[in-house]
């Protein structure tokens, strides 16, 4: 169980800014709960005391069952909702200052694209809401479509392009505007396992050129520890972050194809599973069965 | 009949390639003939009198020997029926904006809308006519215009609401103005189903301005010259003046369908 923290915190990171200041951190969230009202009065605790950081440059996955929170933590650091208790900062600022400042990037499992616009217009349409010239979003979309391997279809409507497509131009509008963290919810959710991988090799790869922090939800295992430099695994009803796994398989960017066959990798793939089904950990309620 | 015989594409343009765009035409083009041959058999071989029925030759003889006076008739009829169009659809496409960004006025609306729509609007022509004088066209403009209103304004309403969720995050997570949402996402999403509306409103303004003739009003147009015709026996004319309003209506649809088609590709639809 070496390598396995609860909570940790910022100092245990070592990723690639280690020993960062609470005001450098990329993501802090601190004592989170979020409780949604049902009907009748009744009421779904979706998160409960949730506190996690994530420093610049990091790659953190969230991994969970159904339930666990993960999709709505996510959606409370981008503040497309709000914390019921707790306080969210994305670099120092409330997580709505950052939404406005347009400190982060978002993809969503659906690739979200307006059908009637080309590749290029969907791609310049974060720079074109925030006013940036004509020239300078044209050459920025040209680069992005360039960087997901997509030239050949800048003109192309989304409805011509495959799932594995629209989600790359997807991951491209998410860069438009080179932000430092990138907030991904099962962004490749719906696709299959071999365009799945491949987008994974090119995130990676994207990760290591543009050097921002990701906080990426997903359901898979692989997914996640190949991904990542620390897995969280969170826990359902209520949502709770169960362990904190690092996984030391190197920096995004140092990670290709060959890793899915190290036995590093496999080793962690095991240990997240063990910890996402296994036995409760030490101080883990008793609901983990099912 | 007129709104079957033009839609176009569906089964055949999908079939067999080489076969298909000669299909798609000239099966209607067949048909049609056969109906007419048919019709005009029947009216010649049964002798049946033309008060009952006349038959194509007789009503195409008197269509073009009054080209004028239909074309004259499509011209009053048509006008009539533009003017209410435009009217009808902006009143709809600008409530059912106001109806979608204020949720009371939607709530407010609804029961007034689902009452218009069941009114026979044509029924009010008389009305009208006592309202605004038996020498305007306005009670004419005003029945299309209430006719053209309904779907332009149920359909724009539904438009409006069909903006997905990840779109909705999307322009929050760009702290987008309200204005900017509606412009880049809303608008957009609604436009084919405004142009679905105008399509259906499209006959019935054609159709409701040529009844409320049949009420009262200046003449000149379709529905007068139709009663006129049947009173004064003259039963080809009359045939000759419901061509006219057929191809009257044929026209408002396929101008709007071409619209429709044209917004609908560019919206990816």
């Amino acid at each position: 169980m070496s390598g396995l923290g609860r909570n940790a915190t910022p100092d245990v990171n070592a990723g690639p800014v280690p020993g960062a200041g609470a005001a450098s951190l990329a993501v802090d969230v601190r004592g989170v709960s979020r409780v949604f009202a049902g009907r009748k009065g009744a009421s779904v605790t979706a998160l409960d005391d949730v506190s996690l950081t994530v420093a610049p440059g990091e790659f953190v996955s969230l991994i969970g069952p159904s339930g666990c929170g993960k999709s709505t933590l996510l959606r409370l650091i981008a503040d497309l909702d709000t914390p019921t208790t707790g306080e969210i900062r994305v670099f120092g600022k409330p997580a709505r200052q950052a939404r406005i400042d347009q400190d982060y990037g978002i993809a969503f499992q659906q690739a979200g694209l307006l059908p009637w616009r080309t590749v290029t217009g969907n791609i310049e349409l974060p720079l074109e809401l925030h006013g940036a010239g004509r020239a300078a979003r044209r050459a920025r979309a040209a680069e992005l479509i360039e960087l997901v391997g997509l030239s050949e279809f800048a003109g192309h409507y989304p409805d011509q392009l495959s799932g594995g497509m629209q989600q790359r131009v997807a991951i491209a509008r998410s860069l438009a505007e080179s932000p430092s963290l990138l907030l991904m919810d099962e962004p490749f959710g719906a696709l299959d396992e071999m365009t799945r991988e491949r987008m994974q090799n090119e995130l990676v790869r994207i990760c290591g050129e543009t050097s921002a922090a990701v906080v990426f939800v997903t359901h898979s295992i692989p997914e996640a520890v190949f991904l990542s430099n620390r897995v969280v695994v969170l826990e359902p009803r209520p949502g709770r972050i169960r362990d904190v796994l690092r996984v030391g398989l190197g920096n995004p960017g140092e990670r290709g194809e060959t890793l899915r066959e190290d036995e590093e990798f496999f080793r962690a793939v095991s240990q997240v599973r063990e910890l996402l089904h296994g036995e409760a950990p030490a101080g883990a309620r008793g609901a983990a069965t099912q | 009949m007129s709104q079957a015989s033009v839609r176009p594409g569906g089964a055949g343009a999908a079939g067999q390639a080489p076969t298909g765009p000669v299909r798609t035409v000239l099966a209607p083009i067949l048909l049609g003939l056969a109906v007419v041959l048919l019709w005009q058999g029947a009216v010649t071989l049964l002798a049946i009198k033309p008060f009952i029925l006349p038959g194509p030759l007789a009503i195409a003889d008197q269509f073009g020997a009054n080209l004028q006076n239909v074309a004259d008739g499509m011209l009053a009829t048509g006008r009539n029926a533009l003017v209410g169009l435009l009217i009808g659809t902006v009143l709809g496409v600008l409530l059912a904006v106001l109806a979608a960004l204020v949720r009371l006025l939607d709530e407010m609306a609804a029961p007034i809308v689902a009452a218009i729509a069941v009114v026979p609007i044509v029924a009010l022509a008389p009305v009208l006519y006592t309202m605004y004088g038996a020498g305007a066209e306005t009670a004419r403009q005003f029945v299309a215009a209430l006719a053209v209103f309904v779907p332009v304004y149920f359909n724009t309403l539904k438009g409006l609401r069909q903006v997905r969720p990840v779109h909705r995050d999307l322009m929050r997570s760009y702290a987008a103005t309200s204005w900017q949402a509606t412009r880049t996402v809303t608008l957009p999403t609604a436009l084919p189903f405004v142009f679905t509306g105008l399509r259906i409103a499209s006959s019935l303004a054609v159709i409701s301005a040529l009844i409320a003739e049949y009420f009262g009003g200046p003449v000149g147009g379709l529905g007068k010259s139709i009663t006129s015709s049947a009173s004064s026996s003259n039963y080809g004319l009359a045939w000759a003046y419901v061509l006219g309003g057929v191809l009257l209506g044929l026209l408002f649809y396929s101008a709007a369908l071409i619209v429709e088609k044209l917004v609908s590709r560019r919206s990816g639809g």
